[in-house]
């Protein structure tokens, strides 16, 4: 018997009791659909995660001097003391390593910035150019970055945040050219960065002031050292290589010696970002989970369903038998039906898992994310719940005889 | 005789009953040759329901030779012997056996989609040319229960014939109807035998169908009592018209 034959056979049988065999596709509909929404959901608010996080840039590394220096009587200091790090560090690591695309110093003030009349308590930056469109990814609304060449000069001027936008040049006023002061230090306006909004922990990151290092660091801080060194990995695989060049580089700076510990640490947004998405990584398994047992429940039911209905028609059976169907070829339609059962039901589950994925997004605006391995997945699971729970039935059916299926009332 | 379609030699069938041996077949002999029509009789507990299995390759004997057009079937397999109904046996039962809620084509269509040889617009033509033949080409759409009992038995005739077998063989055919449907089908099995040839062997216990066939086997207690020619077989298109008009409707 050929296979289309088998199908339309399998398909018939089905067709003669519609309503039977929806309710044994029930169970399989809602297993999958339960799964996909449940996947989407997980997989949508890690993803969300994800973006919030890479929102500080993804590939961001920090360096940050570490107190391994026990200056008199043993006592550590706090890192925001020491004053290990240089601008030579940055120079020697944008020359020696690799796996960076921008290295940037780092030094922050906290004071008022003021605008005439209007102030505003907020966060100096100062940082290389590099910095924001690189190792951010963060973009200028309005106006331009500044250059090296302001670096170079210490040039009195600023890229500001839309926090300080809105609170010291109120009323929609356009703050390009104009200019304001940090502390006593006057600071020319010549962008306003692009909204950022909260970060992961809360903290406002459009509360900022962006400015060339030197400036910070010569006329605001008036230190010869940097706070900190930003850098950034060419991507999130080569975040590992870039940190050990870093250290080897700066361990060599530092001239430490091999029992030395290191003076400075260095952390990556990758390690951070595995840490919490492994939480709703594990979120994500638990749904399925959930949802993957419903779809074992689905398939006893096709089980039971397909025993059922063996019982049932052992007549048919009998009468198929006699007019030659071998016990594979009944062995296969039952399967088939099962099959068609599983199959069907995960089309119509996989449409409706979208379909409720999609409701709960737009209902309770959770993010969500539908992605392809959980409806392949699902899918196969569906296949092969149909063979593994529709083989035994078929088994029993192909087994018969047939004067006895005959005789059967 | 080599041309027989049937050539049943000391066939024996023994079933085990718990400890006892139930000997249902004690050595029947027999053959039927192309274009026969013969009946098979006997009372309940005769063998005739075994040898009936036996005959359609349902069963097997324990001992003993049965060829059917040629082909012993007492060493094949299960799949073989599916292949033998499906390609050289016609079966007709008294319970008609039709599937519920398929279309009376589908129906006679049923032992075709066995037969990979056969495409489906051969299929479809072969299964019309069937109904045809039992007179229900204008019914092939309707379900089993939109049919009459003697309806749904030329359907269930009409399948027996679409495969084109050696042999029709019909279990108690006529049991399920009255006396009018009864002469209907054994006239429309009588036109098969003399008009197409057809091989028929009709198994019954009622003597008036007998009386239409022009051979009749007799069982008794698992072996052939009688095997007689009959002389003047009976027309059932003349009986059906000697019946009363308004018999029993």
């Amino acid at each position: 018997m050929n296979v289309v034959n088998l199908f339309r056979i399998a398909w018939k049988a089905l067709l003669r009791n519609k309503l039977r065999a929806f309710l044994t596709m029930l169970g399989i509909i809602i297993g999958v659909a339960s799964v996909i929404t449940m996947v989407a959901i997980g997989q949508g608010s890690k993803q969300s995660i994800r973006d919030q996080l890479s929102g500080m840039g993804s590939n961001m590394i920090n360096i940050r001097p570490s107190s391994n220096v026990t200056v008199g009587g043993g006592a550590r200091l706090g890192a925001s003391s020491l004053q290990t790090l240089k601008v030579e560090d940055v120079d020697a690591i944008k020359e020696k390593v690799n796996f960076i695309t921008a290295v940037s110093p780092g030094l922050q003030a906290s004071g008022q910035a003021i605008n005439g009349a209007l102030n505003w308590p907020t966060t100096i930056q100062g940082v290389s150019p590099d910095y924001l469109p690189i190792i951010r990814e963060w973009k200028i609304k309005e106006g331009l970055n500044f250059t090296e060449e302001d670096v170079k000069t210490m040039a009195k001027v600023c890229v500001i945040g839309q926090t300080i936008a809105e609170n010291i040049f109120p009323g929609g006023q356009n703050p390009i050219g104009q200019t304001i002061r940090f502390g006593k230090i006057p600071l020319k306006v010549i962008g306003v960065l692009a909204e950022k909004g909260e970060n992961t922990f809360g903290q406002d990151q459009d509360d900022i002031i962006i400015a060339p290092y030197t400036t910070v660091q010569k006329r605001i801080l008036a230190v010869p050292y940097v706070q900190t060194i930003y850098a950034s990995a060419v991507n999130e695989q080569s975040s590992d290589t870039a940190t050990q060049e870093i250290t080897v580089v700066l361990r060599k700076q530092h001239k430490l010696k091999a029992s030395d510990e290191d003076d400075f640490t260095i952390r990556t947004q990758a390690e951070l970002i595995s840490t919490i998405s492994s939480t709703s990584e594990l979120l994500t398994v638990l749904l399925a989970a959930i949802a993957g047992i419903s779809l074992v429940v689905g398939g006893i039911g096709i089980m039971n369903i397909m025993y059922v209905s063996v019982t049932e028609r052992t007549k048919e059976i009998g009468l198929r038998m006699s007019i030659g169907a071998r016990g594979i070829d009944i062995l296969l339609q039952f399967l088939v039906e099962a099959i068609l059962i599983s199959i069907t039901g995960g089309i119509i589950g996989v449409a409706l898992g979208i379909a409720s994925a999609e409701l709960v997004h737009a209902l309770l605006q959770w993010p969500i994310l539908v992605s392809e391995s959980s409806i392949i997945l699902s899918f196969m699971v569906c296949a092969v719940t149909g063979v593994f729970f529709g083989y035994y039935p078929a088994q029993k059916a192909s087994k018969l005889d047939p004067i006895e299926a005959l005789r059967y009332e | 005789m080599a041309n027989a379609i049937l050539d049943i030699q000391h066939l024996k069938r023994e079933f085990k009953m718990g400890s006892e041996i139930v000997r249902a077949l004690k050595g029947v002999t027999f053959d039927v040759q192309p274009g026969e029509f013969i009946t098979i009789m006997g009372s309940s507990g005769s063998g005739k329901t075994t040898l009936l299995n036996i005959l359609g390759c349902l069963d097997q004997p324990t001992d003993g030779d049965y060829l059917l057009d040629g082909v012993n079937v007492k060493n094949l397999s299960r799949n073989e012997l599916a292949r033998l109904r499906n390609r050289k046996i016609g079966f007709v039962f008294q319970s008609y056996n039709l599937l519920a809620r398929t279309s009376a084509l589908e129906n006679v269509e049923l032992p075709l989609l066995y037969n990979s040889t056969i495409s489906s617009h051969e299929r479809k033509e072969k299964a019309i040319k069937a109904l045809e033949a039992v007179k229900l080409a204008d019914r092939m759409d309707h379900l089993p229960n939109q049919l009459s009992g003697g309806q749904q038995q030329r359907v269930a005739i009409a399948r027996a014939l679409v495969n084109e077998p050696v042999m029709i063989l019909a279990d108690e055919a006529t049991g399920n109807l009255d006396t009018r449907t009864s002469y209907e089908i054994m006239s429309l099995i009588q036109d098969l035998n003399t008009q197409q040839g057809k091989t028929i062997v009709f198994v019954t216990h009622e003597p008036d169908i007998a009386a239409f066939s022009s051979r009749t086997v007799t069982l008794k207690d698992g072996r052939v009592v009688k095997d007689s020619k009959n002389e003047n077989v009976k027309s059932a298109k003349e009986a059906l018209e000697s019946l009363p008009v308004n018999d029993d409707y």
